[in-house]
């Protein structure tokens, strides 16, 4: 009787559709990563079933569970808008470089007193930074006058943003390019940190007001 | 892998000079594992849904001084909120020794608990049974086509503002958590209700939640 022989194969396998298709999925998510921004706190929002998506143009106002206030404008134009007003409303002085990284950075939170040393800080260390957030009482309403002209330098952007799309042919809706308030509270805040932020929005006359909720699915 | 080759000088010996046959193949692992790395990272940090948000709308200011007169209200229900738990009373509030001469408000106690008979979802689909009903056949008609989805959204709104519909006012006191809040709001809108108003606490209530604590 002959030998049965063993067909010798080799032990390496060919892995290359394999290496391919690891590489375009490196490649899509690489694509599709947003760049994260990194707040200066961290906030858990509440879970709710709404499936409204954050409007583009937007004011955000952040209450972390201290009770701390942090603000942040979408638009960089807005922010320089409103970081001038605000400076000259206040008399501080800010260099044409702190102008610059105000507006590239995201929420941030200190007294107009502290903001030039806030500036000078990287992002890192503005998570240390020692400071109550955004004056809310009543004798030095800063987050007011913030709110106040975030607004209007919020209006401003959107309406240029409104005409261009118009020029373009489109037909926006101009409800879209409005700024939208939004608050990004800690669940475990008490209520009356957000209370009076938004006692704020309604002195303002800004009474629509959205909360930023993860998403929870709906019962049926 | 790389080879340096080695020689030089001398004479090769069997005349004819021969290119190397190196393998065609390279090693390619090392390119995988940074290319899986890279994946697993990527995969890892994406973030694809962007944050939702519940929009809620709140009465205007008209005026500085906190309300101390109950508002008149057509079937409405008042939650009381407090630190994780939730009180309510249905209708008008009625202090004691009120002027009318009614029995005085007194409130109930639910929870959030979306299975328990006593909690915030049955209560709230029980006294919003009407939008809930007829949320019910639109949904059916909008499935069979019958009606676009624009009217839908129309109908729908029109029967969240009718007087059959229930109004829910809500206030909370100073130890309520915004998780609290968002929660009870979050059940207003599973139960279909389209008025909604936050509202400062009156003395006269606040000490009624205090009494029940």
């Amino acid at each position: 009787m002959p030998k049965i022989k063993v067909p010798k194969h080799s032990p390496s396998i060919d892995m290359t559709p394999m290496v391919d298709l690891a590489f375009l999925l490196v490649t899509f998510f690489m694509l599709a990563a947003i760049p994260r921004e990194t707040d200066p706190v961290d906030v858990t929002t509440p879970s709710s079933i709404s499936e409204k998506i954050i409007p583009e143009n937007n004011l955000t106002v952040t209450i972390d569970k201290g009770g701390r206030v942090f603000l942040n404008l979408s638009h960089a134009d807005a922010r320089t808008e409103m970081l001038q007003n605000m400076a000259s409303k206040y008399k501080v002085g800010l260099t044409e470089e702190q102008n610059k990284k105000f507006t590239i950075m995201t929420s941030f939170g200190c007294s107009m007193k502290e903001l030039p040393q806030y500036l000078d800080l990287t992002s890192e260390e503005r998570k240390r930074f020692n400071t109550l957030g955004i004056p809310t009482d009543s004798l030095k309403n800063e987050l007011k006058d913030w709110i106040y002209y975030g607004n209007i330098a919020a209006l401003n952007t959107g309406q240029t943003k409104f005409l261009e799309a118009e020029m373009k042919g489109d037909k926006p809706n101009a409800n879209d390019f409005k700024p939208k308030f939004i608050l990004k509270v800690d669940g475990k805040a008490a209520y009356i940190f957000a209370q009076q932020v938004i006692d704020i929005f309604r002195d303002l006359n800004l009474n629509n007001l959205n909360f930023i909720t993860s998403a929870e699915k709906a019962p049926k | 892998m790389a080879e340096i080759a080695e020689g030089g000088g001398g004479h090769d010996k069997g005349g004819k000079k021969r290119p190397k046959k190196g393998s065609t193949r390279i090693d390619m692992t090392p390119m995988v594992d940074l290319g899986f790395l890279l994946l697993t990272f990527f995969v890892m940090t994406t973030t694809f849904s962007k944050p939702k948000v519940m929009s809620l709308t709140y009465p205007a200011k008209i005026e500085d001084k906190p309300l101390e007169k109950p508002l008149p209200i057509n079937n409405g229900i008042t939650f009381l909120l407090t630190k994780d738990k939730v009180f309510y009373y249905t209708g008008q509030f009625y202090a004691p020794g009120n002027p009318e001469g009614k029995p005085v408000t007194i409130l109930e106690e639910t929870n959030f608990s979306p299975s328990d008979p006593k909690g915030l979802r049955k209560l709230l689909a029980d006294k919003n049974a009407f939008v809930i009903k007829e949320k019910l056949l639109l949904d059916d008609k909008l499935k069979r086509k019958q009606i676009a989805d624009t009217t839908y959204e129309r109908m729908l709104n029109q029967f969240m503002s009718k007087k059959e519909a229930l109004k829910v006012l809500i206030k909370t006191d100073d130890k309520t958590t915004c998780e609290n809040f968002i929660d009870l709001v979050d059940e207003v809108k599973i139960a279909q209700i389209g008025v909604v108003a936050p509202l400062e606490l009156m003395k006269s209530e606040a000490d009624l939640l205090k009494a029940k604590l």
